[in-house]
């Protein structure tokens, strides 16, 4: 969707800002809402992609007035009433109301620490040919889904040279809408900065995404 | 904030969606224990040994698992060579993919607006704000991460460190250097 997640060339957010010595978290809530929705994301109630295209679907106003975990605090909100795990009134309330059973699976500390050394691939068996080889001029095709997508605005109908095979993978723009794992090839593409940004661009960039096969077409 | 994210553990927990031991695991790992130390041994590494600096390149996966770095956000991993020519940089525009298991969890500015907004469109701009000029003539190659593939930048060794040990060279090995928004550090300036 085009929300306001999806940023890239944007201006007016002003210089980027270093802080040295930075720590890992900045207050002790932050902690708490990172390690709640990695707990939550491996209940089997929702994925990666569904918290994803959550926390993209907030309002534009809203989404750029939070700060980043402030985004994951009004994601895993939504997600809980979407899916059922508590309602509108406990979330107010801020305990339970009424004792429902869990649907989904409670990890423990050892799968949790497993999880974290082991991780959870994304990439899948291929199915069929990969479509495009590296060195193939390829577009990125000029969609403006509503639903979760992972082309970004700036590199839509454009055309790119695809530097890289990455096999094939689970399929976010499928995923995050819960019809299965869809998994396509996956390419990094790379643009020229000055087709993206014409004259307002460094012609000695060049900037590369990873592209779903569905997202391109030859060019 | 605090407030509501007290809501949010206490529902969590009482339904029993949640477990508090393992969100005491997944707060004590990135709080202690992965961080950019990891990704500065695999480049120190890289640096000293041909063999291993040619598997990274091949299948970063594979030859980080090896030194025992594994796993979340981590499990599709692509090394990217900087040269005196080619400067890598990494951003991740619509959220903060992040290699975590080499680098730990991505500090604010990276998962910022100004970064995202600006890294793909001014990425010159973005390195002088890290105070760092490149020549005019290096190719930049911004990777805008944005699938479940985890890049990391491999810096330009210094010079006038040759001989050195793998461990002396990973503390030239900055985080931010191997983003692509920092160089790694020079040998004269280590230890300030």
């Amino acid at each position: 969707m085009n929300g306001a997640a999806d940023m890239g060339g944007m201006h007016g957010f002003g210089a980027v800002e270093p802080e040295p010595n930075e720590p890992a978290f900045h207050a002790d809530w932050e902690k708490r809402i990172f390690a709640l929705n990695n707990a939550a994301g491996m209940s089997d109630i929702w994925n990666l992609d569904t918290f994803r295209a959550t926390r993209e679907s907030i309002p534009p106003p809203e989404y750029l007035a939070l700060s980043y975990y402030g985004l994951w605090v009004a994601s895993l909100e939504r997600l809980m009433v979407e899916f059922g795990v508590a309602t509108a009134a406990e979330i107010a309330a801020g305990r339970s109301l009424q004792s429902t059973q869990p649907i989904g699976h409670k990890a423990s500390a050892a799968e949790t620490a497993n999880f974290i050394v082991n991780g959870a691939p994304y990439d899948r068996p291929a199915k069929s040919p990969a479509r495009f080889k590296v060195g193939d001029k390829v577009r990125a095709r000029n969609i403006h889904p509503r639903t979760h997508t992972r082309l970004p605005r700036y590199v839509r109908g454009h055309v790119g040279v695809v530097v890289r095979l990455h096999g094939c993978h689970v399929f976010p723009d499928s995923h995050a809408l819960g019809v299965g794992e869809d998994p396509q090839w996956l390419y990094a593409v790379r643009f020229d900065g000055s087709d993206l940004w014409g004259t307002d661009g460094d012609p000695t960039s060049k900037v590369s995404v990873d592209a779903f096969e569905p997202y391109l077409e030859p060019a | 904030m605090q407030l509501r994210v007290r809501a949010l553990e206490t529902i969590l927990t009482e339904k029993g969606y949640v477990d508090p031991a393992a969100l005491d695991v997944w707060v004590e790992t990135y709080e202690q224990k992965v961080g950019p130390r990891n990704g500065a041994h695999v480049v120190a590494k890289a640096w000293s040994d041909p063999d291993y600096r040619k598997w990274l390149f091949e299948d970063a996966t594979a030859a980080v698992e090896s030194l025992g770095y594994g796993g979340s956000k981590g499990t599709n991993l692509v090394a990217l060579e900087n040269t005196p020519t080619v400067h890598n940089m990494v951003v991740c525009t619509l959220c903060s993919c992040y290699p975590w298991s080499v680098l730990g969890l991505p500090p604010v500015w990276y998962k910022s607006a100004p970064y995202r907004s600006r890294a793909v469109a001014d990425p010159r701009g973005v390195l002088r704000d890290f105070g760092i000029e490149l020549p005019k003539d290096t190719e930049i190659r911004v990777w805008d991460s944005t699938s479940e593939v985890r890049y990391l930048v491999v810096p330009v060794r210094p010079t006038g460190t040759e001989g050195w040990s793998e461990d002396r060279l990973a503390d030239l090995v900055t985080r931010d250097s191997m983003i692509g928004t920092g160089l790694a550090t020079q040998p004269e300036q280590a230890g300030k």
